[in-house]
């Protein structure tokens, strides 16, 4: 099996380690790194569980190879808050809101609404069903993770006021 | 003692919001799945693991002849191929307690022996040092087999299973009254053919096992499980041939269980097998391909039914004939589903007699068993279109048709002659109408109506339907749960229920705290695992709050007396005269005065305390609740839609479930159970199916092929949840919350696309899809 090195920031964190050139993004991170909250949910790039920001925007972590992230900089789901500090305001929000039930898809929210809400820090309930509209949950049927959302994007805008 | 009247003595939950209880306090579970920190079932390694791939029949039917593994034994890193032959002194995958006999034939072999009967089964299992190779190896191992005719039709003629075996395992039949005399009298008798489409629970984490074997204490672990380890693993234990004090399983983190996770499958007992005989840990997650072809399937039902009705639309008698499609072989729940939708068809109306055959059929497709509603999903679909219909042909008003045939207030607690699950059909409680106006009121049913009129007047197609079901929750019967306080002051909860995403863990900690006095963020609730409590019934049938709370809400009463009772000693005070608060028993008439923390209660209990000489030391009490009969939720669901003309595709516009659960631990945990299962019904009313082709090829094999409803589909859900019925028959009244949401979905959905169709008993089956819709659109133009 052919293998390269790679060279890579995740969560802040430079990292070089081999990988096979057929493994996908998911598999690096979670096997080679052991960060295992980023979660495969269907390996077909429909479900959004997997989704991590590389260079700050979504994608899917499934459809990428390991390959692809040389060089670049990867946020996974362990990167949105400090290690032992205040949870993210999104996070934060989730819980307050009852946004997850099982919390399988919940890095794959995460993230995704991460890098909206940057793009988008005001938005409307509509912009946010929107934006998650790629994400599959099996759970809370959705009205509560728009719910967190909406708080999140406040709580962020005062901090930043 | 009638089962129904509460045990004299016992402690009754007050009504009202307690101090944690009722309250939709935040989840004790969240901290690690928002930062990345669960424990899923593919997070679990071992060092020297090996990976297991299976290798899958890719023919429905066939005679299999030969599997030829030497090629895939000769790949780098491949440790082991194993076909049936290496596992045949495993037995066949059992099923639960069932009065139906003479299924154990039609089990399904943990590799396929002789034949292969459905595409996704089983047929050889390679274990290589990464899951990258023992996928190249898995796609080398070479199947031979001849094909055979397939059976994809549960209502055709049953065929040959095996020698002398048909693939009809055996017919669910209840009967009471005086069905023949009913149709006869009757003033109209109505007959519909009704199908519910194959689709199931697929939750967004697969399954997964990884199996490991301690030679320093002898003990088999498996990890990755849910839902019922005991059974699991009593089962796995007597499979295996080794003691069940010699087999742990864990429950980490479980990624949605809805009814298929956490039923021995055959990977389940192959990553056991191996452990043991390779001597390496083996770790197997499904992909979402195997997923789909390999874990339960549910639903697919086809019913004959009939009504006998007087002249005011009052049910005399319903006699129903349906066919079970069950897949290749019984699983877990032998008949469970079929029998579920014999006993529960009838849900809330009063009906003098009764005949329900349920034909359990085998046909070449993935096995089926319980998915969130089992057999009500099904048959609240198939009742609530047959109120429906007599509606129409009397010429009555839907919401009117119930009322005249709902069982009253003052009938309950109110005794059918069936039974279901082994346990006689008593619904205990419930206010059936009050709960409809409630609904109708809240929805603004009336005046919705002048509303959808007046569009339709613009050409717009839209309309409205309601369902109203019975649930069952709280099977028994019996689950135990132990409450410690340790020397520090931190509280220990340890249950035999099991956990699939669903808040099990806080709402636990919440009627511990209630009854204790303390913090529930920091009680510790540990679930699904053997190793830390002998039995446990798991979490499955909306069961958990009901069973597991009450035991819960018992033991920690008790604990509360023991502490009561030493604090009393210690401050010279009558516990009667004191009470718990934060932590702190102290003076029940205000926080001045003497007090004393858990913490050195619990140390004067320890087992060093010379108070303890000749007794049992700790500050410690375990509980087993007990239950003979389940409890039974209820409620409406309403629904407003529209339908595209151009594409016949349905929009739910708004929608409301009202349920009374008798009682609500935590109402922001209940609303979501609810909103979440009403995606799910969604699902199965307009969108989810198992397609097969005519050679029996799964279609259904991808996210994009099986659609599950992404937030576009969701409409405005309205959830209202009522505790005018809390059950008589459990200290908290409390009945499970956890499959209303999705029961009625497929009844209320099909009753609004008639109206906006105009043509009433227009839909006949699930899912409702566009192409069939512009069928209708077409004749009803």
């Amino acid at each position: 099996m052919t293998a390269r090195r790679i060279a890579l920031t995740v969560n802040g964190t430079r990292h070089e380690a081999e990988t096979p050139v057929r493994q996908h993004l998911a598999d690096f991170l979670r096997g080679t790194l052991g960060l295992t909250g980023t979660h495969l949910g269907c390996e077909h790039g429909v479900c959004g569980a997997c989704t991590v920001l590389l260079d700050g925007r979504a994608v899917r972590a499934c459809l990428v190879l390991a390959v692809q992230a040389e060089g670049r900089s990867v946020t996974t789901v362990e990167g949105l808050a400090p290690e032992n500090g205040p949870l993210h305001p999104l996070q934060a929000a989730f819980c307050a809101n009852h946004g997850l039930q099982c919390g399988f898809c919940t890095p794959g929210m995460l993230t995704t609404l991460a890098e909206f809400l940057k793009d988008s820090p005001d938005p409307t309930e509509e912009e946010v069903r929107v934006a998650i509209s790629g994400n599959l949950c099996r759970c809370t049927g959705y009205d509560s993770i728009v719910a967190a959302t909406m708080e999140a994007a406040r709580a962020l805008r005062e901090a930043r006021a | 003692m009638d089962g129904i009247t509460p045990a004299a003595g016992r402690r009754i939950l007050p009504a009202g919001p307690g101090k944690v209880v009722g309250r939709g306090v935040a989840r004790i579970e969240d901290g690690p799945l928002l930062r990345g920190e669960g424990r899923f079932a593919a997070d679990v390694n071992f060092s020297r693991q090996l990976h297991m791939r299976v290798v899958r029949a890719e023919l429905a039917h066939a005679r299999l002849l030969r599997v030829d593994a030497s090629a895939a034994r000769a790949m780098p890193g491949v440790v082991a191929v194993w076909t049936a032959e290496d596992v045949a002194e495993i037995p066949p995958i059992p099923f639960r307690a069932t009065k139906v006999r003479g299924l154990e034939p039609y089990c399904q072999p943990v590799l396929a022996r002789d034949r292969l009967r459905y595409v996704g089964e089983p047929v050889a299992v390679v274990f290589a040092e990464d899951a990258y190779r023992a996928e190249d190896a898995a796609e080398m191992v070479v199947v031979e087999a001849e094909e055979l005719p397939v059976l994809l039709d549960a209502t055709a003629p049953p065929a040959e299973f095996a020698s002398g075996l048909d693939t009809e395992p055996t017919v669910v039949r209840k009967e009471y009254g005086e069905v023949g005399a009913a149709f006869r009298a009757a003033h109209a008798v109505i007959e519909l053919e009704l199908s519910v489409g194959r689709h199931s629970g697929v939750p967004l984490e697969t399954r997964g096992a990884i199996a490991r074997y301690d030679a320093s204490s002898d003990v088999l672990e498996l990890h990755g499980t849910a839902k019922k380890q005991h059974w699991n693993r009593d089962e796995i234990a007597r499979l295996l041939g080794r003691p069940p004090n010699g087999v742990h399983l864990f429950e980490g983190h479980v990624g949605g269980g809805f009814g298929v996770r956490g039923e021995l499958y055959p990977e389940d007992l192959l990553v056991c097998a191996a452990a043991l005989r390779l001597r390496r840990s083996i770790k197997w997650i499904e992909d979402r391909r195997e997923h789909f072809v390999a874990t339960n399937h549910s639903r697919e039902q086809h019913h004959r039914i009939r009504a006998a009705v007087d002249a005011e639309g009052r049910l005399l008698a319903i006699d129903d004939v349906f066919f079970h499609d069950q897949g290749a072989y019984v699983r877990t729940h032998g008949a469970r589903v079929a029998d579920l939708a014999a006993g529960m068809l009838p849900g809330p109306y009063r009906l003098p007699a009764y005949r329900v055959a349920g034909h359990f059929r085998l046909t070449n497709k993935t096995p089926a068993a319980t998915y969130r509603a089992p057999g009500r999903f099904e048959t609240t679909f198939v009742r609530e279109r047959l109120m429906d219909a007599v509606a129409n042909r009397l010429g009555l008003d839907p919401v009117e048709v119930r009322r005249r045939n709902l069982v009253a207030a003052a009938e309950m607690p109110f005794a059918r002659p069936l039974d279901t699950l082994g346990t006689d059909i008593i619904l205990d409680s419930g206010d059936y109408e009050g709960l409809l106006d409630k609904a109708l009121a809240r929805f603004g049913w009336d005046a919705m109506q002048e509303e959808l009129a007046a569009r339709r007047a613009t050409g717009e197609c839209v309309g409205a339907g309601l369902a109203f079901f019975v649930e069952k929750s709280g099977l028994g019967p019996s689950d135990g749960v132990r409450v410690s306080i340790d020397a520090t002051g931190a509280v220990e909860l340890v249950s035999g229920a099991a956990s699939v995403g669903q808040g099990v863990e806080t709402v636990l900690a919440q009627i511990c705290a209630e009854a204790l006095g303390v913090d529930y963020a920091r009680i510790r609730v540990v679930r699904g695992r053997t190793d830390r409590i002998e039995f446990g019934n798991g979490a499955h049938a909306s069961r958990v709050t009901v069973m597991s709370g009450s035991a819960t809400w018992e033991a920690a009463l008790a604990v509360r007396e023991m502490a009561l009772e030493t604090a009393g000693t210690l401050l010279q005070l009558s516990p009667s005269e004191l009470t718990i608060a934060e932590g702190v028993v102290c003076r029940a008439d205000g926080p001045a005065g003497p007090s004393v923390t858990l913490a050195e209660v619990a140390r004067r209990m320890g087992p060093n305390a010379p108070e303890m000489r000749g007794r049992t030391p700790g500050l410690t009490a375990e509980r087993w609740f007990w239950s003979d009969h389940m409890v039974y939720p209820y409620g409406v669901h309403l629904a407003q839609l529209r339908i595209d003309r151009g594409t016949g595709a349905v929009t739910v516009e708004r929608y409301l479930v009202a349920n009374d659960i008798g009682r609500a631990i935590n109402p922001v945990l209940v609303e979501g159970q609810i909103r979440g299962g009403f995606a799910q019904g969604l699902g199965g009313a307009l969108f989810e199916e198992f397609r097969y082709d005519p050679q029996g090829q799964p279609l259904s094999t991808t996210f994009a092929d099986y659609l599950i409803p992404t937030i576009a589909e969701m409409p405005v859900v309205d959830v209202l949840i009522a505790e005018d019925a809390p059950s008589p028959l459990n200290p908290l009244g409390v009945k499970g919350a956890g499959e209303g949401g999705t029961n009625a979905v497929g009844a209320a959905v099909a009753a609004a696309v008639d109206d906006a169709l105009r043509r009433p008993g227009a839909v006949t089956s699930l899912p409702i899809l566009p192409a069939q819709v512009r069928r209708m659109l077409d004749g009803a133009a």
